[in-house]
């Protein structure tokens, strides 16, 4: 009985080979782009938010404020020069629930090496910016406190700048860089951070901070300070802890007049979030219009066969099949359809994931659950819109459904 | 073999009632070969309908080898359909792009048979209802009108059914080939086998051994025939 069930199925479907390879097709091409969109999309979520991840974690940055001299007139924020070491150690000995904290004194120079030459950010900073920043070396080795302290003419490169400058891969460890006219010793290269945009950390150069102020921007200023909390948790009262503590050692009283600003990373992500928020109901859109469309083209697809179908049935009924068996066979042709379109679109949609990684160079991420959804949506329309309309047939009296035009 | 005391159906559409069948009463023995005639609106389809098992009388009784058909189930009705009773329509009802040998088989799918088994009497049913066997292979739609006529014959033989309905099977055919298609039936008839034919058209009825003339849903005339 089985057998035989299962051989009419087969039989059915091979019988009109264009009815059953279209609505394979429609099946496929909903699948598939359902789950290419998704893949896309949580694909770039994850680039962005490994962005903001690369920054490093549970950051406070205090920067300077704007400098006021008694007027209503503002030089523009970070402009002025209020922060100094004696804060950073300030901070780093009377904040609790900080990890590191890391001075930088930054601006753009240009270097030169070997004839080559380039126009790059020159942090100089302190060894801590190594946690604060989440840096990782890939040749040689960071900043130490025996250089930060003497002033030596150091230098560690960015992999951006590191091949501008030697060339793509080369280890220029040992080297001489010339920045600002002033000869540093290459110790080290970074790993990449795969940032991207104007403020890429890949081409930053890294010199002690007390090189930078003395051969460098020749003044005892920090342009920011990077500080590390504990923890997520702890990053609120840290923030207001420094500002407490930086209003004092200012000597200011109102709070709205504080000649510096803190921004936390928590607030990075707070945009980011609602820009990837706003990406994610984006591709989602696509998808259900996708997954909308692909329901409809198969639900077309089988209705439109149940005029001809129906008088099959009424003809199988005629000869004295059961009505059961009927059922059966259409619910059967149906699963068998959704599910060889289903495993081919997502087969498909697995491919093109994976193509468009490789040939378009997004980073794309197969989701699970856009499989599922995508799969059990357009099975679920397959087979009601398969199964309904055989059922209702299988129901008429036999002469109606041999009559029915 | 049939037996049909007083049959009425009526259909309703809304509040009109339209009596298609009137205390209709008649038996077909075993071996008769029996036309019953009547023009468009008559209630012939009808009768054909309810001898067929396809459809069930409002009013009556009908018993089709001592069983009270107007009292059975659908999937009983299915299984008389199946093992009493074989079909040829007007319109062939062949399943299209499917072999002739495919479309014979169809009433024997779910019966436990095996294939070869299948395919052997399906081949001898088609030799019987005279199709040339070179035919046996090709799709149903690539098939001439009486050579599907003869496929809906040998469908209708292949489970050895107790009568032979036909519904104006020449209906869709030209003289030449409608008579070539009576004489198969009057040949059918010679073997043994019982058959009920509908028409509207008298020469095809003179085939037949007896003529029931229906008219409005009454029995008019029931006389041998010749």
């Amino acid at each position: 009985m089985l057998f035989d069930l299962f051989r009419e199925i087969i039989w059915s479907l091979a019988g009109n080979k264009v009815r059953s390879s279209l609505t394979i097709l429609g099946i496929v091409i909903g699948i598939a782009s359902v789950i290419t969109m998704v893949s896309i999309g949580q694909g770039a979520q994850a680039t962005i938010e490994s962005n903001i991840q690369s920054i490093g974690s549970n950051l406070i940055i205090v920067m300077p404020g704007a400098s006021r001299n008694a007027g209503p007139v503002s030089a523009g924020r970070g402009s002025a020069q209020t922060l100094t070491l004696d804060d950073v150690t300030a901070i780093t000995t009377q904040i609790n629930n900080i990890n590191s904290v890391a001075p930088e004194v930054s601006r753009r120079y240009q270097i030169t090496a070997k004839g080559n030459n380039t126009n790059t950010q020159v942090v100089g900073t302190t060894p801590s910016y190594l946690n604060v920043r989440n840096v990782k070396m890939d040749l040689g080795a960071f900043l130490t406190d025996q250089q930060t302290k003497a002033s030596t003419k150091v230098a560690v490169l960015g992999p951006t700048a590191r091949d501008d400058l030697f060339g793509t891969d080369a280890n220029p460890i040992g080297s001489k860089i010339r920045i600002n006219n002033v000869d540093f010793d290459v110790i080290g290269v970074t790993m990449a951070k795969g940032g991207s945009g104007f403020n890429n950390p890949d081409n930053n150069v890294y010199v002690p901070i007390t090189a930078a102020q003395h051969f460098l921007s020749g003044n005892s200023y920090v342009s920011d300070i990077s500080v590390a909390a504990k923890d997520q948790a702890s990053m609120a009262s840290v923030q207001q802890d420094i500002t407490d503590l930086l209003l004092k050692r200012h000597n200011i009283t109102d709070p709205t007049q504080a000649d510096f600003n803190l921004m936390n990373q928590t607030d990075i992500i707070a945009t980011a979030t609602s820009i990837t928020g706003t990406f994610t109901i984006l591709l989602s859109s696509i998808a259900g219009i996708s997954l909308l469309v692909g329901g409809i083209g198969i639900m077309n697809m089988m209705l439109t066969t149940v005029t001809e179908r129906t008088r099959e049935i009424g003809l199988r009924k005629a000869v004295g099949i059961r009505r059961i068996y009927i059922n059966l066979q259409f619910l059967g042709e149906a699963v068998v359809l959704t599910f060889m379109g289903g495993g081919l679109g997502v087969f498909l949609g697995y491919l093109a994931s994976l193509g468009a990684k490789d040939f378009l160079n997004l980073n794309t991420e197969i989701s699970v659950s856009a499989i599922v959804l995508a799969f059990s949506v357009s099975a679920g329309v397959g087979i009601i819109f398969g199964f309904y309309p055989a059922r209702r047939a299988a129901n008429l009296s036999p002469i109606e459904a041999l009559r029915y035009e | 073999m049939i037996s049909c005391k007083n049959l009425t159906k009526i259909y309703k559409n809304g509040d009109i009632e339209t009596r298609a069948l009137d205390d209709v009463s008649f038996t077909v023995e075993k071996g008769e070969f029996v036309a019953i005639i009547g023009p468009s609106g008559s209630g012939k389809s009808t009768l054909m309908h309810i001898i067929g098992a396809l459809d069930t009388p409002t009013g009556g009784k009908y018993f089709l080898d001592g069983k009270e058909v107007s009292k059975m189930k659908e999937n009983e009705l299915s299984d008389l359909r199946r093992e009493k009773i074989g079909f040829v329509f007007q319109s062939f009802n062949l399943l299209k792009r499917t072999t002739v040998l495919r479309n014979v088989m169809l009433p024997l799918i779910y019966s436990g048979m095996s294939m070869k088994e299948r395919e052997k009497k399906a081949r001898a049913m088609l030799e019987y209802a005279g199709l040339e066997k070179k035919l046996f292979k090709n799709l149903s739609n690539q098939l001439s009108g009486g050579q599907m006529q003869r496929v809906a014959i040998a469908r209708a033989l292949i489970n050895d059914p107790a009568i032979i309905l036909a519904d104006e099977p020449t209906g869709n055919l030209d003289t030449k080939t409608s008579r070539l298609v009576m004489k198969s039936f009057q040949e059918l008839h010679k073997k043994g086998h019982t058959i009920v034919l509908i028409t509207h058209e008298d020469e095809v009825a003179t085939f037949a051994e007896r003529i029931i003339s229906i008219r409005d849903g009454k029995i008019e005339k029931d006389e041998k025939n010749g």
